[in-house]
């Protein structure tokens, strides 16, 4: 009996290989190949139809689809940069504490436990025009006679939304961004203040370019992160109103589940999922500047 | 250049005194070397002047001025780590023309300094790398660079040498001696290296337990130590000691029937009964026929030899002598078996006796 002899590294890449195809790699040509076909969930036999780059046009031209594109880089821009700051701000307070930081560490890391569908369950009830507690404080306080319709509202809606997203995220950035001033070694921070420098000064010339790689790693994550948004949103305004806090994702799921159109949702995915992948070599391409001033990189 | 003044200076942490009000009075241009086993407190006492530890009790003076409250930027001062402290993320040019920049210098302005400390320090063809590609050498020398652009009052150095390698730090040793010749300033000089002390120093300044044990020039605490621990403390082999008791008839009886005259120089300071401790460097005990001509009173001593470590012009004897080991030296050597017995020379006019209660030197 003739055996195919297989190498031996082959073979002991077998098994990862068969559970990586059956997990990843065969859904992910599945899904590819869908997004050239009409594929609708309610109607199979769809799938079998070979439709080209229909979809992608389809995609491509549809207002719409832009228009949740520019508000996902929009929520990206402006969360990550607020998160960014206020978790910067957060974890150099944190960092002077001397006693009870131990505690404070703890807290700041609340907010990352909740579910982002419970949280978006809360700023519903927060910023509900006649219930909530936002207009019901700023009525009683004499502030507004008005329900201001923080949902409703274009504008406000998108605030409220970011938000959220900036309360539960921002102990992202201060939690890695405090590992980063713990990771400072005390040497270069008393040469600064010995060289004449005022703590500004020592955080401009010395703290921050030590925090830099902490930093882009985070925006990293994070990046990723909103870039998928769909829970927050879907829960709090369910992308309305009339599509006006419409992101990429909570879009195609609409479009995916709702009106079943799978091979339409399936090349909305595969173009949205180009902005992931800017995102994250932009902000790794940062990373390793970072490192390579600090004499860290290769 | 300017004086620097430590009044009573202490230092706690908690409740924990580790500096206990020492007084320092450090001249213009005086290089002043602190030395001391680990943890006495020398790095502490140098932050203490670098304004990097807040002051518990007493007064830093530079200058005319109490500078208690200053922050370091305020004192005019710079300081070498003993890790270097380098900004990574900067170049050798850019650290060495760091403090001038923030100074709110002229570009023009640092880099002219900038060249002239290169220049001094051989760093010139580095001044574009960063510091993670220079050898611990290099480091050392962008460290001392960064330093010496400022023209500062003082100069503050701790355990700058200490991770070079021997070569590298002899050679360096010179270095900085070099440095302090061309620039003239005060510089104080931390290190656990009794060599480095004695070679670099003006003046020593020997501290144990955050207590000052004795300042004095290298050679004033090499030839009359104040205590026992400054004298095994200073010099290389460390001073024999060895316990001993006053005699009624003036002689000085070790342990083991070994029997001494009292040196004649301390013969008006001891009196009989008198717990001693009898001290003698390597150098004044020498086997007879191997020694320097001995002019003035000596004593001759039977040894038997343990251990012989040549060191080629010289070779160092160990042997044991009154129940405790004790070295001496043998000039012009010959070959030496472990185990023999040998006449040797004690020195008598340069040994020291110190009390056996206080440790003090009876001098
Ligand atoms: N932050 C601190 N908290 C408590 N004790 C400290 C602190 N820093 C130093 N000490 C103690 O103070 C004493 C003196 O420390 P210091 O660093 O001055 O020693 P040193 O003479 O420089 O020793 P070495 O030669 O090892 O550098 C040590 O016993 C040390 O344990
Ligand atoms: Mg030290």
């Amino acid at each position: 009996m003739s055996r195919l002899k297989l190498p031996q590294w082959f073979v002991l890449l077998l098994p990862a290989i068969i559970i990586l195809s059956a997990v990843v790699l065969i859904p992910l040509l599945l899904s590819l190949y869908s997004s050239f076909t009409p594929y609708r969930l309610t109607r199979p036999e769809t799938l079998y139809k070979w439709i080209g780059t229909f979809n992608y046009e389809k995609a491509i031209t549809n207002a719409n689809f832009w228009a949740a594109f520019g508000r996902t880089v929009l929520l990206l821009t402006i969360a990550l940069n607020v998160e960014m700051l206020l978790g910067l701000g957060l974890a150099l307070l944190v960092n002077r504490v001397t006693w009870g930081q131990r505690g404070l560490r703890t807290l700041m890391m609340f907010p990352m436990m909740f579910s982002p569908v419970l949280v978006g369950f809360q700023f519903k009830f927060i910023f509900n025009d006649n219930v909530g507690l936002v207009n019901n404080a700023l009525q009683s306080l004499g502030f507004s006679d008005v329900a201001i319709p923080w949902l409703v509202d274009a504008n406000l809606a998108m605030f409220s939304i970011i938000f959220a997203e900036v309360w539960t995220s921002t102990s992202v950035f201060a939690i890695l961004i405090l590992a980063g001033l713990f990771a400072i070694p005390r040497d270069p921070l008393e040469a600064a203040k010995v060289d004449g420098c005022t703590p500004w000064q020592t955080f401009r010339h010395i703290t921050l370019p030590y925090l830099m790689p902490f930093i882009y790693i985070a925006l990293a994550i994070r990046s990723l992160d909103v870039a998928r948004a769909y829970d927050i949103v879907q829960i709090m305004t369910n992308g309305g109103p009339a599509r006006r806090t419409e992101l990429i994702w909570t879009m195609i799921g609409r479009t995916g589940y709702v009106d079943a159109k799978m091979g339409y949702a399936n090349a909305m995915g595969y173009i949205s999922i180009f902005l992931a992948i800017f995102f994250t070599i932009y902000f790794f391409k940062k990373l390793n500047a970072a490192r390579t001033e600090l004499g860290m990189g290769g | 250049m300017a004086q620097v003044h430590l009044k009573n200076v202490s230092k706690s942490y908690g409740a924990l005194e580790v500096v206990h009000g020492i007084n320092l009075d450090i001249d213009h241009n005086e290089f002043v070397v602190l030395v001391g086993p680990s943890g006495c407190g020398k790095s502490t006492t140098l932050r203490m002047i670098a304004g990097l530890e807040s002051i518990t009790g007493g007064d830093v003076l530079i200058g005319e001025n109490i500078v208690n409250d200053l922050p370091p930027r305020d004192r005019n001062i710079s300081m070498v780590f003993q890790n270097y402290a380098l900004y990574p993320h900067m170049t050798v040019g850019e650290n060495l023309g760091f403090s001038l920049k923030i100074a709110g210098k002229s570009q023009d302005q640092i880099d002219a300094a900038v060249a002239e400390a290169a220049a001094i320090l051989s760093l010139t063809e580095y001044l574009e790398r960063k510091p993670g590609a220079l050898s611990g050498g290099q480091r050392q020398r962008v460290a001392m660079g960064r330093a010496i652009v400022r023209h500062p009052d003082v100069f503050l150095f701790d355990e700058p040498l200490s991770n070079l390698d021997a070569k590298l730090r002899a050679q360096m040793r010179v270095e900085i001696k070099k440095l302090h010749q061309k620039i003239q300033t005060t510089i104080v000089y931390v290190t656990h290296d009794q060599v480095e002390a004695m070679t670099l120093a003006d003046r020593i300044v020997i501290m144990r337990d955050g207590h000052i044990e004795q300042q004095g020039t290298p050679l004033e605490v090499f030839e009359a130590p104040a205590n026992t621990f400054v004298a095994t403390f200073i010099g290389s082999p460390p001073m024999n000691l060895l316990d001993g008791i006053v005699q009624q008839d003036g002689t000085l009886q070790l342990g083991g029937g070994v029997t001494l005259n009292v040196p004649q120089q301390y013969t008006a300071k001891t009196r009989p009964g008198q717990k001693v401790v009898l001290g003698f460097r390597a150098d004044n005990l020498m086997p007879c026929g191997h020694s320097l001509p001995m002019e003035g009173e000596s004593a001759e001593i039977e040894m038997t030899v343990v251990l012989s470590e040549p060191l080629g012009t010289e070779t160092l004897l160990f042997g044991a002598l009154a129940g405790q080991e004790v070295q001496a030296k043998m000039l012009n050597p010959r070959p030496v078996s472990n185990g023999e017995r040998m006449m040797f020379n004690l020195d008598l006019t340069r040994v020291h006796l110190f009390d056996g209660e206080s440790q003090k030197s009876l001098r």
